[in-house]
């Protein structure tokens, strides 16, 4: 175990812990607060596997836009601050024993099957930008121009919906 | 790195958001837990992608679409959210039954 996996353990425990502080808390702000928490390690974990590019997106997405955005929500639709007792629903022991039935059948399936996977990380810069914009904007540009087009209907879809009279 | 690590971290992830997509109320929270399964795909993207060297860097540009997806989906699902709550005056899932099959045959 290299310094480099103590670092990506740490992180995971980090983000793993602050996803599950999510899914469990009893104020909403918070949830969205460990939410960042969570999304910065997996920024961080994204840095030990030299996806650095992929690192700075999911900061400057994930926790700056996504994250304001669900805030907003929570504001918008009068969340009470401090705590609510009705966050969770009612088969909430039936959400935990299939969600510790995913773990189980995921962990135990990937742990057998990459039991002796080994990724070397001595390739520098694999992951900077100048190598992942030549392979976005050469062999990927068609699916890039579809995203836009997606993201322009999303837009449109989203003021649609968000207008009083149109 | 060995690349247990990683996709482990994903599969805890991917179930914390499957407990939390089934276990709250709040849509708000729901569509949190949402993203939360699509971080856990990402990881295992950028983990594969480093695994197997790919050239094209086919998992980390996928990465990417999925980011913008991602944001793409929660602008969209608070706005349904937000007209949700402007008509309803709740956002509660367990209240929302307009849709739901009537009990013994009404």
């Amino acid at each position: 175990m290299t310094t480099l996996d103590v670092v990506f353990v740490l992180l995971g425990v980090v983000a793993v812990g602050a996803a599950v502080l999510v899914v469990t808390t009893r104020q909403l702000v918070h949830a969205a607060l460990w939410l960042v928490v969570s999304f910065g390690a997996l920024a961080g974990g994204y840095l030990m596997l030299t996806a650095e590019f992929v690192a700075w997106v999911q900061v400057l997405i994930y926790v700056g836009a996504v994250v304001v955005l669900l805030l907003f929500g929570i504001m918008l639709t009068r969340a009470p601050i401090g705590r609510s007792a009705d966050l969770d629903s009612g088969n909430r022991w039936a959400a935990l024993a299939v969600a510790l039935a995913t773990a189980g059948v995921l962990v135990t399936v990937l742990v057998r099957g990459f039991r002796t996977a080994y990724a070397p990380l001595d390739v520098a810069g694999q992951g900077a930008a100048k190598p992942l914009g030549e392979s976005v904007f050469r062999i990927w540009v068609l699916p890039f121009e579809v995203l836009s087009v997606l993201l322009l209907a999303a837009l449109v879809g989203a003021i649609v919906l968000s207008r009083r009279e149109i | 790195m060995h690349l247990v690590y990683p996709v482990v971290v994903a599969a805890l992830l991917f179930s914390a958001g499957v407990y939390g997509v089934l276990a709250r109320r709040n849509a708000i929270l729901v569509l949190m837990s949402a993203e939360l399964m699509l971080n856990a795909v990402n990881l295992n993207l950028v983990a594969f992608d480093v695994w197997l060297r790919d050239r094209l860097h086919g998992g980390q540009v996928l990465t990417l679409f999925t980011i913008v997806i991602a944001a793409a989906e929660v602008g969209l699902g608070l706005a349904i959210v937000l007209l949700v709550f402007r008509n309803r005056e709740t956002i509660d899932i367990d209240s929302l039954q307009t849709l739901q099959e009537s009990r013994e045959g009404e």
